[in-house]
């Protein structure tokens, strides 16, 4: 399949398999930075899960990236020696973990968007989009479906497992707008029919995103004000940090191999 | 393996025994697995809560020194990678509290001995890891050591620990493999990973000597619990063994095993090894390790940050299940 297409594309091309890539790998650092700490063996176990998923995925996304780019670099270049004014994911896969509730509101916040996005990548014209859209989307869907069970759970425990999930909710709501965006990356890649514009996904986000906080008894925030920045590498202060540390050896020792 | 100093009941002589001890280890005697349900001596169900429970432990606080490296592995596949690992460990605390949990005994109770130091775990995990060898070393050295122990545990007389073990084992080689090639990769790179290697041997080599618990001389609790098939070998035999399988793979790797003794004996077809420290190895056990305070309070710090997250579960739970029943009070 991979062969029919040619392997360079344009500018547009390689900057949205980045953005793709990009949020993967930086959400997928996020939660492993969970593991052996967690609330319960259970949640070490499915997050660590839910980790090598996205950096799996973020393999496949910047490996496709490296190869429409053309320049010669690898999925690791990529991830591993580019500065955070070259990375495209949006802010929200950067929030700090905060508590465990913050942690797994991002993720259903995420995922509610992520199942949407790769349903529709199903129809790209890049036949190796919808390769690793089709592969994604079984991962993706499990990630959904466990992320908003707890939100559901937590909603409606305990007064105070409500309070933190409201709590967590509003703080992240503000991130949540970036997802739906579109700029010209965008238009260039809606036009070439390789994904949908990203506000074509919004309806259908909100739709998944109000049955779950219906059902968890949780108040959906007012639209308000939206951050944004991180598609087009203005990040949050914390990718700077996230960045020291995961690339810290490739740094420390230019050229090795590992 | 991850379970050192198990404290067992004094052994007793066939005449003293009971009729039904005497049944009981004729059974073990004939390779029959006990199950949960079976009768069994009082002495045989604590042996192994302290034992399976040291080696639950030992799985989950094992997540920490690894996980250490997780978010600074040097290439997406090398984390990919460390991340199965580590999942497969916390996986592997899964099957053992579960396993533990058929001698009545549940795993909250066993965590709340973890927390309030009652309950150990292996000495090796109070070791920090300060380069991405040492990722290399741990499953090199630690997983070769704890699968030198647990493949004969694979017999052990305990069905639901046998069978557990059988699982684990299976998992642990492919960890043993992903070490060693890390440090593979590193002794055919740069000087400075060389050397880094190098000096993860150094630091690990006696710690993994020390996993295997004291030397047989000073091993009180090791004859009931080898009579009762829940240990099936000696400590001593189990680290000439490792010695002996690790040399030629440091050898191979272009490494110097720490020890100026390290000679190889014809007559004993084994190495002649220097002993660890045994004094550094009491001193880890009673809490004095470089890590013991970190560890033990991350994983305290675990439980209690997630008491809220915990509580909110079974809140609802509850809820759903009074929403049921007065569901079905309603259709009757």
């Amino acid at each position: 399949m991979a062969a029919a297409a040619p392997a360079t594309g344009t500018v547009a091309q390689a900057e949205w398999l980045q953005r793709v890539g990009d949020n993967c790998l930086i959400l997928g650092h996020r939660v492993s930075e969970w593991c052996g700490h967690s609330p319960a063996l259970e949640e070490d176990i499915a997050l660590a899960n839910t980790a090598l998923d996205l950096i799996g995925q973020c393999q496949l996304w910047l490996g496709l990236a490296a190869e429409v780019e053309g320049k010669g670099r690898s999925a690791d270049d990529l991830a591993f020696l580019r500065d955070a004014g070259a990375f495209r994911n949006v802010l929200l896969v950067e929030r700090p973990n905060g508590d465990f509730g913050q942690t797994l509101m991002r993720q259903f916040l995420f995922d509610a968007w992520h199942h949407e996005f790769l349903k529709a990548l199903s129809d790209s014209s890049d036949p190796r989009v919808a390769e690793i859209a089709a592969k994604a989307s079984k991962e993706v869907a499990y990630h959904l479906e466990r992320s908003a069970d707890l939100v559901v759970r937590l909603g409606d425990g305990t007064e105070e497992s409500h309070e933190r999930m409201q709590k967590a909710l509003d703080a992240l709501w503000p991130y949540t707008g970036e997802l739906f965006m579109a700029d010209a990356v965008d238009a260039e890649i809606a036009a070439a029919g390789i994904a949908p514009s990203p506000d074509s996904l919004k309806d259908g986000w909100l739709r998944t995103v109000k049955a779950v906080l219906d059902e968890a008894t949780l108040a959906v925030p007012a639209e308000g004000w939206q951050h944004k920045g991180g598609k087009k590498g203005v990040h949050t202060e914390h990718l700077g940090y996230i960045l020291a540390e995961m690339q810290f050896l490739q740094r420390a020792y230019p050229g090795a191999t590992w | 393996m991850y379970a050192q100093l198990v404290k067992t009941e004094g052994m007793k002589s066939p005449e003293d025994m009971t009729p039904e001890e005497r049944a009981f280890q004729d059974r073990i005697d004939r390779n029959e697995k006990i199950e949960p349900k079976e009768w069994m001596p009082d002495g045989y169900r604590k042996t192994l809560i302290r034992q399976m429970g040291q080696h639950a432990h030992s799985e989950i606080v094992g997540q920490l020194p690894e996980g250490n490296w997780i978010t600074r592995a040097p290439t997406l596949e090398r984390k990919a990678i460390l991340l199965a690992k580590v999942q497969d460990e916390a996986g592997h605390g899964l099957y053992l509290y579960s396993a533990a949990e058929t001698l009545g005994v549940s795993r909250d109770e066993l965590l709340e001995m973890l927390h309030s130091g009652k309950m150990k775990y292996s000495s090796i995990f109070n070791y920090p890891t300060l380069t991405w060898a040492d990722i290399g070393a741990v499953g090199w050295l630690v997983d070769g050591a704890a699968i030198m122990n647990q493949v004969p545990l694979q017999r052990t007389s305990y069905g639901p620990y046998s069978r557990a073990m059988i699982r684990i084992c299976k998992e642990e080689s492919f960890h043993q493999r992903q070490g060693y090639d890390i440090l593979m990769k590193m002794c055919s790179g740069t000087p400075e990973q060389k050397a880094m290697a190098q000096d993860a041997l150094n630091r690990f080599w006696y710690p993994s000597l020390m996993m295997f618990g004291p030397s047989d001389k000073d091993s009180v609790h090791s004859a009931q619990s080898m009579a009762w098939k829940v240990k099936m070998n000696t400590n001593d035999e189990l680290r000439q063994k490792f010695v002996d399988q690790t040399v030629p793979q440091a050898e191979y790797l272009g490494l110097t095993v720490p020890d100026e003794h390290l000679k190889w004996n014809e007559e004993k077809g084994g190495y002649d090894f220097s002993e660890p420290d045994w004094d550094e190895f009491f001193a880890v056990i009673a809490g004095n390790g470089p890590c013991n305070a970190e560890r033990l309070q991350a994983r305290v710090d675990a439980w209690d940050n997630g008491a809220w997250f915990r509580d909110g579960l079974m809140a609802h739970a509850e809820k759903a299940e009074a929403r049921r029943a007065s569901a079905r009070i309603a259709a009757e």
